[in-house]
């Protein structure tokens, strides 16, 4: 398969960090579903042997030098797919939660709706079953928080099934949030008078390891989020708002 | 008073010598220290200079210049915290690009490998 990318191409990108026991599963099970699709999984410096069995399943990968965190992770890939000239990215991650079967929605709705940021979410159909008291009260506050920033409604602001199209891909690969990325990357799209839509999602249980979210990780997460939105918030350019 | 003032004086030489080795065993670079031997030397003068902490201790509403030593040292070492903090992020930042630039590099460099031994096989 050549790297360079043809017109309307897609590339599914896998951050992974410490996923040996999972990623060639990942993989294969994206390659079965979404055939002939690349999958660039960005390893970010695993201590395990994530790179090497990634590559032997079949996907391609960018071995980073060192630990980046999620953030810089994900820009090193929305990067190089910008340079391979990739159209539409989508996001998993490679702990095996979200199904591969709901790309080609979220691939479709990108090239239909014309906007540049879709989102899988979990919470479109009801609860996700499996989120605990903790994560769905974070959730339900940052949906507060952002619903007056972005001028509609955000079911699942957390979510890390994501497809973004080459404009989102080009403002991402020269600037991203580093840390928790998802939230603040909702703003900085607004800030950019850009769109996004929800599609719904089914995500299962990772199949390995544990979150890397403790309690005491939660209020951090929580002060770091609130802090890049008001950064993001001072940064608006009021002639670009719209929607 | 005076004691205060004595055992401040030395803390602030310790510093400067402290940075001054650092310096001498590369530890920290000339760039960096500059800001904590004028920290450090700011404070010793003040220590040593009664009349300028007097007036620097009334103009600034402090009735005890000992208690606006203390406030002018915080708000010195403050600043070069400061001003340390903005240096890591810059570091930072460009540690993370030059990084990223570094695996997309070896990633065309495989590619480019990989295409040239398919290219060359039978």
């Amino acid at each position: 398969m050549t790297k360079a990318a043809a017109p309307a191409s897609l590339l599914i990108l896998v951050p992974a960090l410490n996923e040996a026991q999972v990623i060639a599963e990942v993989v294969a099970e994206i390659r079965s579903t979404v055939p002939g699709i690349p999958i660039l999984v960005v390893d970010d410096c695993s201590q395990d042997s994530t790179a090497s069995i990634a590559k032997a399943a079949g996907a391609w990968v960018l071995s980073l030098p060192h630990h980046l965190g999620l953030g810089g992770c994900l820009q090193a890939g929305y990067r190089l797919a910008y340079e391979l000239g990739y159209e539409y990215v989508v996001r998993m991650d490679g702990d095996g939660q979200m199904d591969p079967a709901y790309v080609p929605l979220i691939w479709n709705r990108l090239r239909e709706s014309g906007c540049q940021m879709v989102i899988g979410s979990r919470y479109m159909n009801g609860e996700a079953h499996y989120s605990g008291l903790v994560r769905r009260c974070g959730i339900h506050f940052f949906r507060l928080i952002l619903r007056p920033i972005l001028g509609k409604p955000v079911q699942d602001p957390t979510s890390g099934f994501v497809g973004v199209n080459r404009e989102a891909l080009e403002v991402f690969s020269r600037s991203f949030p580093l840390e928790y990325p998802e939230i603040e990357t909702l703003v900085v799209l607004k800030r950019r008078a850009f769109r996004f839509e929800e599609v719904p999602c089914r995500m299962r249980r990772r199949r390995a390891g544990v979150s890397t979210i403790t309690p005491l990780k939660s209020i951090y997460y929580i002060a770091h989020v609130l802090l890049g939105v008001l950064v993001n918030i001072l940064k608006f350019e009021r002639s670009k708002w719209r929607m | 008073m005076e004691r205060l003032l004595n055992v401040t004086a030395g803390l602030s030489i310790l510093l400067i010598v402290a940075v001054l080795m650092s310096l001498r065993r590369a530890h920290i670079r000339v760039e960096h220290s500059v800001s904590w031997l004028a920290a450090g030397l700011a404070v010793f003068i003040l220590t040593r200079w009664e009349t300028a902490l007097t007036f620097l201790a009334h103009s600034s509403g402090f009735s005890y210049p000992p208690a606006a030593l203390l406030a002018i040292t915080m708000a010195v070492f403050l600043l070069v915290l400061y001003r340390m903090s903005g240096m890591l992020s810059q570091l930072k930042d460009n540690n993370i690009a030059l990084a990223q630039k570094v695996a997309i590099l070896e990633f065309r460099m495989e590619s480019r490998q990989e295409t040239g031994e398919a290219q060359a096989r039978p």
